[in-house]
């Protein structure tokens, strides 16, 4: 047995029912994949699931936090959303888009960063927010984007 | 002035309560053991004395949501507890700050309710954005299991992957028994027929971790808080164009004025103040004229709009109205599930109409066109979501008319690009709806 499937199984026993486990095991598969889902990834949670593949296709299209196509090494998503927005998140989105040479929802020619816009992450009194793989930066001003990119360079 | 009362967020000022011990050395779990003292029936009687309601957003009483669960040997299987930790409504950041702050204090509530309704099964749907949040919390039901505090109940953590529509509560229990997240018809409704068809009671973090402190001051205190009909305290979330945004615990009944004015500090610069949204950005707007009325569940409603999660939203005069409706109905547009046509359909109309309008290129007709479908969206589909979508809009409407003609008059938006929210992308513009696809090798 891999050890995907070993992990998706474990993480599927606190339920009383298997399919419950189907969400954890995308988010582990994300991970196991360089944080998107290929097919063969939702195939393997559905085997290791006793699920079909379509229904596993469905739960992930569903869902934001999965991503159906590549992401660059690293995921930077700023909230637009109307807390963010009236305190300049636009300013930071086009920030970000100037440093990297990209437009929001594309990934930088080397790879390495992904640039998305959010809806409401849940920092909106520390607005604008940024949130740089999974971890959140409140509040990000256009002048701080320099320093976050620099920083993921270095990693 | 407003005084900052605290109740829920109480202690964690001066401790670090996310550590068990911290909690226990200023009486916590001792609630717990309490209500294990009580019959289910005493606990549910104190509760609903307590006029405790829910802060999630509906404002429905948690007393009467558990005395209609099934106890599991009416109904013959276990029941559930589940809490809504799934914290989306845009302005909403509370519940976050709980989790994080006073993860024991929440899941001492949890273990009470557990207690209230006979179940022995826990599960926690906490949005899945909320990464650090879900460490604090998963530390925290670690230290309740290795404490022996749990008795013979278990707490699952469940983490959702990114959906609006999933802090409804049916939605959320489709969503935890692996499905798409989308809305259930009610009835039965989930305290007869709720988590894999069993008696479910679902309650929000805020209203959960009211509980230990009902049950340890008990119901009379409690409702010496705040107006007779909402007693107790609320975090409001402050945020938008205000001097001080941020979270703050007060009681119910504080009017909007002072909450803006004396604890945020008032419109950041000094600005004039256009517009405030009450609860969240589903509920209909505030004009400036509107802000004297006290933030409790009635009295906002009787004004027209909704406590709902208690999001506070300042908008300063930078904002145009057409763009803020814009904004707010693309992330309903985004976040519709899809099974009801009403809110599928019409929120898609409502974008586009919108867009026409702001970009100068709409008649009249078209702003009488938009404000109709309101009215044959609203109340037609199975969850709130479709009147999530209709509530600003019609109220930007109604509120802020000229602004809407202005635009149509002018054949363009009368800022000129000085809107505070110009230009503003939001996610569902940069769905590509790319093909899936093999990273060639």
């Amino acid at each position: 047995m891999s050890s995907l499937r070993k992990k998706i199984r474990k993480a599927a026993k606190p339920y009383p029912d298997r399919r419950s486990g189907v969400m954890n095991g995308l988010r582990l598969a994300q991970q196991h994949y360089g944080g998107w889902l290929p097919p063969k990834a939702l195939a393997e949670v559905a085997d290791a699931l006793d699920l079909t593949p379509a229904h596993v296709q469905s739960v992930a299209s569903f869902y934001d936090m999965y991503h159906l196509a590549p992401v660059g090494e690293h995921v930077v998503e700023v909230c637009t959303n109307v807390s963010c927005a009236l305190v300049g998140a636009q300013q930071v989105v086009e920030a970000f888009e100037q440093e990297l040479g990209v437009r929001v929802g594309e990934t930088s020619e080397d790879g390495k960063v992904t640039l998305r816009t959010i809806e409401c992450a849940g920092g909106c009194g520390y607005a604008p927010v940024v949130v740089v793989d999974h971890r959140y930066r409140e509040p990000t001003r256009p002048e701080d984007v320099p320093g976050i990119l620099a920083e993921l360079g270095d990693g | 002035m407003a005084d900052v009362q605290q109740l829920i967020l109480a202690g964690a000022d001066e401790r670090d309560l996310s550590k068990l011990a911290e909690y226990q050395a200023i009486g916590g779990y001792g609630a717990l053991a309490k209500a294990r003292g009580m019959t289910r029936e005493q606990v549910i009687e104190e509760i609903s004395t307590a006029t405790l309601r829910g802060r999630g957003g509906a404002g429905f009483p948690m007393g009467r949501k558990l005395s209609l669960v099934q106890p599991p040997e009416v109904a013959g299987k276990p029941t559930y507890v589940v809490a809504n930790a799934d914290e989306s409504e845009p302005g909403s950041f509370k519940d976050r700050e709980i989790l994080r702050r006073v993860p024991h204090r929440f899941l001492e509530g949890c273990l009470i309710a557990a207690h209230a309704i006979g179940s022995k099964h826990v599960f926690v749907y906490i949005r899945g954005e909320y990464a650090a949040e879900y460490e604090v919390l998963k530390t925290a039901a670690d230290e309740v299991r290795d404490a022996d505090l749990l008795g013979d109940v278990t707490i699952v953590l469940h983490r959702g992957a990114g959906a609006y529509i999933c802090g409804e509560e049916t939605a959320l229990l489709d969503s935890l028994e692996g499905k798409r997240g989308q809305p259930r018809p009610r009835p039965p409704f989930p305290p007869i027929s709720g988590l894999y068809s069993a008696p479910t009671l679902i309650n929000n973090v805020q209203t959960l971790a009211n509980a230990p402190i009902i049950i340890e001051r008990g119901a009379k205190w409690y409702t010496s808080i705040g107006p007779e009909a909402s007693p107790g305290t609320v975090v409001f979330s402050l945020s938008g164009n205000v001097e001080r945004p941020g979270n703050y615990e007060l009681p119910l009944g504080t009017t909007l004025r002072e909450l803006i004015y004396d604890v945020g500090g008032g419109v950041a610069g000094g600005r004039p103040l256009k517009a405030v949204i009450p609860g969240g950005s589903s509920v209909p707007v505030f004009t400036p004229d509107e802000i004297d009325t006290t933030a409790d569940f009635d009295s906002i409603q009787a004004a027209g709009s909704y406590l709902g999660s208690a999001a506070i939203i300042v908008i300063d005069d930078r904002a145009c109205m057409v763009q803020l409706g814009l904004r707010v109905e693309k992330f309903y547009m985004h976040e519709s599930c899809g099974k009801c046509t009403p809110c599928r359909e019409g929120t898609r109309w409502m974008v586009s109409l919108l867009e026409k309008i702001e970009t100068g290129r709409a008649e009249h007709s078209d702003l009488d066109l938009l404000r109709g479908i309101c009215d044959r969206v609203e109340g037609r589909s199975l969850c709130a979501l479709g009147d999530f979508a209709v509530w600003p809009i019609k109220s930007y409407i109604d509120k802020y008319r000229d602004e809407f003609e202005a635009h149509i008059e002018q054949g363009g938006c009368p800022y000129g690009g000085a809107s505070s929210l110009e230009g503003v992308v939001a996610p569902i513009d940069q769905h590509a709806h790319a093909p899936v696809a093999e990273v060639p090798a």
